[in-house]
């Protein structure tokens, strides 16, 4: 009987310890699963505010526009039909606060009672119109054409640069700039950070004596340590005031000030990896190039770094992959305005930035909190990609042994 | 005349004792081979010839070693132009992932050869020396790892000629070798002689037998008997010498 | 003699061989200078601002004044909230990976997985969070729903630092306890695991300080704006150290006015991660040493 239950009990903790390790497996499906599918609802929906209307004259042949279109014409960068496929006539914009110049308020009635029938009359009887307004105000027997906008498409929501989510009377879901902007950062950062990080780890693996190296790989440890908010707290107070002065700008919230941020939050990351990798290099390979009179810096740059190029290259990714998915520092230094940067002395704005800054706005299961988890699908995506690029370089490294 | 000498030499790692007053001297051109059981010190011996033993921490060295007649511990000399002037050859062939050719060009290069011309025809004698150059002479440009362990020896020992030192070291340079290879490296020792100092460390008394003109024997750190390898293998004075050879100390 | 003279190109080697070493020294140096200006600028704007009443006191006008009291209770909430979940199923789930899964596909899948965990950004934990707990299970902004995200983020840092120190241990200690009769369990519980633990408790302090400065994840599932008061139950919302420390240097409302505000709390919060890592070197050599003496 004893025996029983301490086999049972050996077998209870056998299954617990194989739940647990299915745990992170789970989660990461379910980080899929909920992100893709709060993401990708934002490709069933229409840009056109919910509960708003457009509509134009019924004899009107524009049939659809895009979300794009509305906002030129909204912005009076288009202002004849005939660039949207309609007639050659100049559109009459009509906004529900303009009702005023057409009808006087006992027209409208003192609680708006009237509004709708007075739209309806406008929009059938100019034939240039087009109109928006709360849908409160369509009329039951509405005789113009409502226009439905197209879905958001995947290639307008790659392709497209404009990213205003809340603006009226479509929603602008361009992201190209957001990954572009957070390319552009992470690129930054990465230059400046592989040739520092890798020169210290050079340094560490090869030339500093023990004692010094001791003393300095936990201080660079350290450096690991240090919260995010922490390095954006520091940038926003040191970094940007110093950018601003030094290139005489009128703000340093920067590119180039997420670059810096993110270069010394990518240095631990960098050295470690790098200082790995250069040690790995066969004492014999080192011994035979120093026996053929070679300099040490010699064989470290004609032996050691060949040799190593894949876990250098490796240090490099990660760097990147930990640049591109920093949240907090960027989203303090960075100014965060969505416009594609041409200079690094420009605000940009990153994925995940645009992400913590607006999420909190966002009504739940709206347009916008959709497009917002499809940002995370993205920023998944691209680390998800630098992961497997990693383990296929070190795949490949192994292989070559 | 001697090619190296050295005088009541010791070595200590940290605390340990490892080679103690060892004092003899190598003759030019002639084949010398180190014998004794693991951790007797001959490897790290030889390794004071091209100061190889500077790369390890804690190591300290005492008394003189002079090689065609210069003190290498002399403060003036510097590490590099030594170690061209005395080349290695490693236990283990250890080419550097790089092609044929470029693995022997290495050592020029490294030295600030910058002719080309000049560079390809050294490559091509040294390989030519080495025994190597046909079945290489078609793949120059190929990977050095593709070659076989004997080849990669032979390639190792091309490398080290191609800077044209006048002392070879080979630290048991056949002991990761099959049989057939192994000859052809003992053959080739043979006829490198003529032009070079060679002293080569072996666990192989045979190999030690067929190949040197001369044959120290090592223990504990200390040099037991040096001589004529036919007087040490046949007459050995030390009974030291002679339990190792007939086989006591394995 | 051939290798006594100083030739012009051997000079040359050498000098790029000192210019060199000297340049990585200097960058080496510039990394250490970095952690040494950000660490001491933060020390000493912040130090001054430390004071009891910092510590224990509510924010007041608009937290421009008073103190970071409920944002140190709410981190603290956080932390012990995350490790509850984090380190059973972190340490039994190394313990699976190392000690009982066999060799096959499924293993080196959970292995990949958990990389992959790892190498997710901060921020989509953030998203997930959001969706999962705040929304789909109803906990809404809360310390549950905050330590279990923070917690999911800390799984892989703790499952990774126990398949290390496990597989540490050599072979033959398991050999040895099986071979007396030991069920699998009982030697992984009371030979291996009494043998990874100095390193195992380690690794789970530093993870510690990683938890306490998150954000990103926080900003959706748990942190308060502004919330002076502490709270009653593991379902309310909760201030937090680094999300403080945000809000007062980029939206508070007078963010000149709550600077000193900002630096003492970045001074908290750098304290924390020295004492961290402080904490975690101080018993990596006190059990190394314990192990020699034993």
């Amino acid at each position: 009987m004893k025996r029983y239950f301490h086999n049972l009990g050996e077998k209870i903790i056998e299954g617990l310890i194989t739940i647990s390790g299915t745990v992170t497996s789970i989660t990461v499906l379910l980080i899929v699963f909920y992100l893709f599918k709060e993401g990708l609802g934002v490709f069933s929906q229409t840009p056109v505010a919910e509960g708003a209307v457009l509509a134009i004259h019924p004899q009107n042949p524009v049939k659809e526009l895009s979300a794009a279109e509305v906002k030129e014409i909204f912005d009076q960068n288009i202002t004849n039909w005939n660039q949207v496929g309609g007639p050659n006539a100049p559109i009459k914009l009509f906004e529900v606060d303009d009702i005023t110049d057409y009808y006087t308020e006992e027209q409208i009635g003192p609680d708006f009672e009237y509004l709708p029938q007075r739209i309806n009359e406008l929009v059938s009887k100019d034939p240039n119109i087009l109109a928006f307004f709360p849908d409160e105000y369509l009329a039951k027997d509405f005789a113009g054409k409502r226009l439905e906008l197209d879905n958001i498409s995947v290639s307008q929501f790659l392709g497209g640069r404009q990213w205003y989510p809340t603006i009226q009377p479509a929603v602008q879901m361009g992201v190209l700039s957001l990954i572009l902007g957070t390319l552009w950062v992470s690129l930054g950062a990465i230059a400046i950070a592989l040739p520092l990080g890798l020169a210290t780890s050079i340094y560490l693996a090869e030339i500093a004596n023990p004692k010094l190296r001791n003393f300095l790989k936990p201080v660079i440890e350290l450096l690991a340590g240090i919260p995010s908010v922490v390095y954006g707290f520091f940038g926003l107070v040191v970094v940007v005031p110093l950018i601003q002065d030094v290139f005489g700008l009128p703000v340093g919230e920067t590119a180039l000030a997420g670059s810096i941020i993110l270069g010394i939050m990518a240095l631990p990351t960098i050295i470690s990896v790098s200082e790995d990798a250069l040690r790995t290099t066969p004492r014999a390979m080192k011994e035979a190039s120093l026996a053929l009179g070679a300099s040490k810096w010699q064989t470290i740059y004609k032996v050691m770094i060949p040799y190593s190029i894949s876990g250098i290259s490796t240090a490099a990714i990660l760097g990147i992959g930990r640049a591109i998915g920093e949240t907090m520092a960027v989203l303090m230094v960075t100014g965060n305005a969505s416009v594609i940067p041409s200079t690094f002395l420009e605000p940009v704005r990153t994925i995940p930035a645009t992400i913590a800054a607006e999420l909190g706005e966002a009504p739940q299961g709206g347009i916008h909190y959709q497009a917002l988890f499809a940002l995370g699908c993205i920023l998944f995506l691209m680390t998800l990609a630098i992961n497997l690029t990693v383990d296929m370089v070190s795949a490949k490294k192994k292989a070559n042994r | 005349m001697n090619s190296v000498e050295t005088k009541d030499l010791h070595l200590y790692y940290g605390d340990f004792h490892a080679l103690k007053g060892i004092t003899m001297g190598m003759k030019k051109n002639q084949v010398t081979a180190f014998i004794g059981p693991s951790g007797c010190g001959k490897s790290t011996y030889l390794r004071c010839f091209n100061r190889m033993n500077d790369l390890i921490d804690g190591v300290k060295i005492e008394g003189e070693i002079m090689i065609d007649g210069v003190d290498i511990y002399q403060k003036n000399i510097q590490v590099d132009d030594l170690r061209k002037h005395v080349g290695m050859v490693f236990q283990k062939p250890n080419p550097f992932p790089k092609s044929i050719f470029e693995n022997v060009a290495y050592g020029l290069r490294v030295n600030g050869t910058k002719d080309k011309k000049f560079i390809e025809e050294r490559v091509e004698r040294s390989l030519k020396q080495a025994a190597l150059w046909d079945e290489v002479k078609d793949k120059l440009k190929k990977s050095a790892f593709e070659l076989s362990g004997g080849q990669q020896q032979r390639l190792c020992i091309a490398r080290a000629l191609a800077i044209e030192p006048s002392v070879l070291l080979m630290d048991e340079p056949t002991s990761a070798l099959d049989p057939l290879s192994t000859a052809k490296t003992e053959e080739l020792i043979h006829e490198l002689k003529e032009n070079y100092t060679i002293v080569i460390v072996t666990h192989n008394m045979q190999q030690a037998g067929r190949v040197s003109d001369y044959t120290a024997f090592f223990y504990l750190g200390e040099l037991v008997e040096y001589g004529k390898t036919k007087t040490i293998f046949t007459n050995p004075k030390d009974q030291r010498t002679q339990n190792y050879i007939t086989g006591r100390f394995g | 003699m051939a290798f006594a003279n100083n030739t012009s190109t051997q000079n040359s080697k050498r000098l790029s061989q000192n210019v060199a070493f000297w340049i990585f020294r200097l960058l080496s140096f510039s990394v250490v200078a970095i952690l040494v200006i950000i660490l001491g600028f933060i020390i000493v704007r912040g130090i001054s601002v430390i004071s009891w009443e910092f510590l224990t006191q509510m924010p007041r006008e608009g937290m421009t004044a008073g103190g970071i009291y409920p944002a140190i209770i709410g981190t603290l909430c956080l932390v012990v909230g995350s490790m509850l979940f984090a380190f059973p199923i972190g340490i039994l789930s190394g313990i699976y990976i190392n000690e009982y899964a066999k060799d096959s596909w499924f293993k080196r899948f959970v292995k990949m997985m958990t990389n992959n965990l790892a190498g997710i950004p901060s921020i989509v934990f953030g998203l997930f969070g959001m969706a999962l707990f705040v929304n789909q299970f109803g906990f809404g902004d809360s310390i549950l729903a905050g330590s279990l995200t923070l917690g999911l983020l800390a799984l892989p840092v703790v499952i990774r630092t126990t398949e290390e120190s496990l597989k540490a241990i050599d072979n033959s200690f398991r050999i040895g306890s099986l071979a007396l009769g030991a069920t699998k369990w009982q030697t992984t519980s009371r030979v291996v695991l009494p043998m990874a633990f100095p390193n195992i408790i380690t690794g789970l302090i530093l993870s510690i300080g990683r938890v306490s400065g998150e954000t990103a994840p926080i900003l959706f599932t748990v942190a308060a704006y502004f919330l002076p008061k502490l709270p009653n139950s593991i379902f309310d919302q909760v201030m937090a150290l680094p999300y403080h420390l945000y809000v007062i240097s980029t939206s508070g409302t007078n963010i000149e006015a709550s600077r000193a505000m900002a630096y003492g709390t970045a001074f908290v919060l750098i304290m924390i991660v020295l004492l961290v890592n402080l904490l975690a070197n101080w018993l990596r050599r006190y059990f190394s040493r314990k192990v020699k003496m034993n």
